[in-house]
């Protein structure tokens, strides 16, 4: 399997997007172009499985390193481990199912669809990249393309969001592009993450690197207290736009603060491992109490992904393997659920034009295929068997129980209390949008999904039962994952 | 005698050029539709020249001396002074004295040429004057602009006054070590004798005027609202690169057994550098001002790099200015296309730009992307070069300070995309056909802002070189 087609086929299917003719050809290339994308996703699936069988246990598959800069010592070095392999899965679904909520956009559909796919093509280069320049070049890329989305295709207050978001995270990317630096001068002069795996670098390094690196990655995933450009940036994004941010773009902050700094500098995660707790325990909290208060579905969403992916990085504060894989696991479900979240609003959103939970009502009458996918959505946001959500928060709370001291037990113990709180925003807001009479007149007049958002919302429902039902393909992924990071922190 | 013309081959280019200009000029006159198209092919021809009969050597007892770098620097600034030629042709062809504009900005441009070459304090010096005294007859171009005249004004002033201090360093130099030559005075350098580190700091202000470093940056701004758009887009990109190639020449070889306070002057300098010419383009409406600041940022980050001390600082400095050349001239040539056609110079009159003029909104979008430092452009790559090089050296807050910058300056490169893209407008600039030059000249800015970065061997031949 060679890696390189998973960049070349985004970037051909961007090149093919600009210089197609109408807006028909733009949107059929883009469709085109990510099916194709997701069908090699789901062949690297099947080789990696392969060869992991075959090949044992190498940290990373699939290599491939040419030089890049040489005097500087930076290479073009791909390579995917199961998490890598989940994530560009993970994208390639939303990269699909985003293309196909977005088919009606009329404004500028080919700028739209560019800016889309260069934001899918920073993401699968960023799950591949083993050396820090390259991986922060992709991750730096999608810049524009946020940016360009929430400011011209948003709503509401859109270019205050568009501006807040970009600041933010570019102020993220500045912390991890010193954190990188550090590494780089520390490790003597290497970008290579695999060469920097095996280096112990000083103690009094790490005691500055991690922070600047988890900080950097973690405003990327909405880390508390820098989670602000969260709610503005995803309920002004346009549906597309805010699948991809919740569904990606935070996981791409996960993954960093995973693989970058817990990986790279264990002695640096187990000193700040307790902060990770207490704000990760914070924004569980915090986020969801906050949800309940919302009455507008996207803000809804946007607060209860702080609370969610609060799960992940609460797994990686726990440092055991379970709760490890709890929290890879969680990444790759919140990111399904929450795209999915986000495309049902938008799917509301575009027929009764509003978001306000109080003002709909009784629209599973006249929508009723919308409104399933929002009971699936929201009974797997709260947590219910047989969907991804309980599969990935089970596993985390069982690794994070492993800790018998009363510090950890209190942070599990607040983080399980948030469920509860879940429970009780999802089933009130769908409750109120979806049953009882027909508050809004005109609704009656509306349609229920089209081909393309019923084939965008089976897609991600698939996936998420599919990982709700049998873990255990994803699990043997990201398990072997976790096991590595915690050989490496030296732990159990 | 062969060596001669050889090793003063780009140098003789020009000066062919001159005359053939001055030729013209002198003779019957020639329309500028006629002139244009001229000089962009002599320049071309100039540019291309640069790749050929290379050789390095040394002149006139080392007071001239050439090696692959400097005339890879001299190619830069000649492609540069080319692509003036493409993006500006419409305000060019509206300008009553085509010829001289470009007589002076050749002879500049020869000054430059000499200046990197020297090996000599006499003539760093008197090629710096070459430099500079005509560039100050240019931004005095708009004839008509009272403006125009007063930015000249400041700038004949600040310069003669830069070089008076220039001067003095120049000879306390020489009266305590007895030498110009740029071979001979690390030998005699002491970095514990305070006259020469006054010495020293006197000739380091003389290069921190031309740089408009923090604090000597005052006359920037001016200078650049009132000279006509070719004329500050040379100041901001040639003048700037050319001073900076030999800044670091002279660091590097000659002030070597002073490095430890250039090193601390420039972690100084550049601060004060980022920090101030940052916040101040926050708060600018007119583009020529807003591109005056940002271009003084950016040369807080080139002083980060060259703080290196090493082959990295080098190269991360003279990639960087290629890239410079790129992004920033791009954005000068938008703003003078739309300027030269409408009159207007303010950001909120690019508002809604991108539903009539999409070409020319794509263009600056991706210049100021690039001069942001934000990837997939060549930006990027600068500034991660540059940060690399300085950060061998640097603390932590060093480089926490310097990325934080590139925070601060997104802000106000996205408020121009902003504007371009997402405001509306019910008047916007209506559409604009330019001459096809400036096209031209756009695309290869283009192509260069999302190439050079790519293409790493470019990279690795200035690392091989320098």
């Amino acid at each position: 399997m060679n890696l390189i087609f998973l960049l070349v086929i985004p970037l051909l299917t961007a090149i093919g997007v600009l210089v197609s003719r109408n807006k028909s050809q733009v949107r059929w290339i883009a469709l085109v172009g990510s099916v194709v994308q997701l069908g090699f996703a789901v062949a690297l699936l099947m080789a990696f499985r392969e060869a992991r069988l075959t090949d044992g246990m190498a940290p990373v598959l699939f290599e491939q390193n040419h030089a890049l800069f040489e005097p500087l010592h930076i290479h073009f070095h791909l390579g995917v481990d199961g998490l890598s392999v989940a994530m560009i899965l993970l994208t390639s679904f939303v990269l699909v199912a985003g293309v196909l909520v977005s088919w009606n956009i009329e404004k500028m559909t080919k700028e739209f669809y560019f800016q889309l796919v260069l934001l899918a093509l920073g993401a699968f280069g960023f799950f591949m990249s083993l050396d820090l320049f390259v991986l922060f070049f992709f991750l730096e890329i999608s810049v524009i393309p946020k940016y360009l989305l929430i400011g011209i295709w948003g709503s509401g207050k859109n270019v205050y969001s568009a501006n807040k978001l970009a600041l933010m995270l570019m102020a993220g990317s500045a912390l991890i592009l010193v954190g990188i630096l550090g590494l780089y001068f520390a490790s003597g002069r290497s970008f290579d993450i695999l060469t920097i795996g095996n280096l112990n670098i000083p103690g009094h390094l790490q005691h500055i690197i991690f922070p600047l690196l988890f900080v950097g990655f973690g405003i990327f995933t909405a880390l508390f207290p820098f989670h602000t450009w969260v709610p503005d940036g995803h309920s002004s994004a346009p549906t597309a736009g805010s699948m991809f941010l919740a569904g990606i773009s935070m996981k791409l902050g996960g993954y960093g603060c995973l693989r970058i700094a817990t990986f790279l500098l264990p002695l640096g995660a187990r000193e700040y491992a307790n902060w990770i707790i207490i704000l990760s325990a914070i924004a569980i909290l915090y986020g969801a109490f906050v949800t309940m208060m919302q009455k507008d579905l996207k803000y809804m969403n946007a607060y209860s992904s702080i609370s969610h992916v609060g799960f992940s990085l609460l797994g990686i504060g726990m440092l055991t393997a379970t709760a490890m894989t709890g929290s890879m696991l969680q990444m790759v479900s919140h990111g399904l659920m929450t795209a999915l979240f986000f495309a049902v609003i938008g799917m509301i959103y575009d027929r009764t034009h509003t978001r306000m939970v109080g003002e709909m009502g009784g629209i599973m009458k006249v929508m009723p295929f919308i409104t399933t996918i929002l009971f699936i959505v929201g009974l797997c946001s709260l947590g219910l068997p047989g969907f991804s959500g309980f599969v990935a928060e089970m596993t985390l709370f069982i690794g994070s129980w492993q800790h018998t001291d009363a510090f950890h037990r209190i942070a599990t113990v607040m983080a399980t209390l948030s469920i509860v709180v879940t429970a009780v925003y999802i089933l009130r807001a769908i409750g109120s949008t979806a049953m009882g009479p027909l508050k809004n007149e005109k609704f009656s007049e509306l349609k229920d999904a089209a081909w393309n958002e019923k084939l965008a919302a089976f897609l991600l429902v698939g996936g998420i039962v599919a990982i709700g039902v049998a873990p255990e393909w994803l699990n043997d992924l990201l398990r072997p994952v976790a096991d590595l990071i915690m050989k490496r922190l030296g732990g159990n | 005698m062969n060596d001669f013309f050889i090793l003063m081959k780009s140098e003789w280019v020009v000066t062919l050029i001159i005359f053939v200009l001055l030729f013209f000029k002198i003779g019957r006159g020639i329309r500028n539709e006629v002139a244009l198209p001229l000089i962009q092919i002599l320049l071309l021809v100039n540019f291309i020249a640069g790749f050929f009969f290379n050789q390095a050597g040394h002149l006139f007892g080392n007071m001239f001396e050439t090696t692959g770098l400097i005339i890879l620097e001299k190619n830069i600034l000649n492609l540069g002074v080319y692509l003036i030629s493409l993006l500006f042709a419409d305000w060019f062809l509206k300008s009553r004295n085509l010829l001289e504009f470009f007589i002076l900005m050749l002879s500049a441009l020869l000054g430059m040429f000499l200046m990197i070459s020297s090996g000599n304090l006499l003539i760093f010096y008197l090629s710096l004057e070459l430099a500079t005294i005509p560039v100050a007859a240019m931004a005095n171009f708009d004839l008509d602009k009272k403006q125009s005249s007063e930015g000249a004004m400041k700038m004949i002033l600040s310069s003669a006054f830069s070089s008076g201090i220039l001067l003095f360093g120049i000879s306390l130099l020489y009266g305590t070590t007895g030498t110009l030559s740029f071979a001979q005075l690390p030998h005699q350098l002491d970095s514990g004798s305070a006259i020469q580190i006054m010495a020293f700091i006197f000739f380091i202000a003389a290069f921190a005027f031309k740089l408009s470093v923090v604090p000597f940056h005052l006359w920037t701004a001016d200078v650049y609202e009132g000279a006509p758009f070719p004329g500050a887009a040379f100041l901001s990109v040639i003048s700037k690169g050319s001073v900076a190639f030999i800044l670091i020449t002279v660091l590097y070889k000659v002030f070597q057994p002073m490095g430890d306070l250039w090193y601390l002057l420039l972690v100084i300098l550049s601060i004060l550098t980022m920090v101030i010419g940052n916040f101040f383009a926050l708060r600018q409406q007119n583009i020529k001002r807003f591109l005056a600041f940002s271009s003084i940022a950016q040369v807080g980050f080139i002083l980060l790099g060259m703080s290196s001390n090493d082959g990295f600082g080098v190269t991360a400095v003279v990639y960087f200015v290629l890239v410079y050349i790129f992004s920033n001239l791009a954005a000068f040539g938008v703003a003078s296309v739309i300027a030269t056609h409408t009159g207007k110079e303010n950001i909120e009159d690019f508002k809604g730009l991108y539903q009539t003029n999409p070409f020319l909104s794509w263009m600056l979008a991706l210049a100021l992307f690039s001069l942001a430092g934000i990837p997939p452009t060549a930006g990027f790559f600068g500034k991660f070069f540059l940060l690399t090089a300085g950060g061998a050296r640097a603390s932590y807050g060093y480089i926490i300070i310097a990325a934080l910058n590139l925070v601060v300056s997104l802000y106000y490169y996205l408020k121009v995309v902003r504007a371009v893209f997402m405001d509306k407008n019910e008047h916007p600039v209506p559409k604009i056909r330019t001459y096809p030059s400036v096209k031209f000249g756009l695309l290869i800015c283009g192509a260069g802002i999302l190439l050079a970065g790519v293409l790493s061997w470019i990279y690795d031949y200035i690392h091989a070189l320098s």
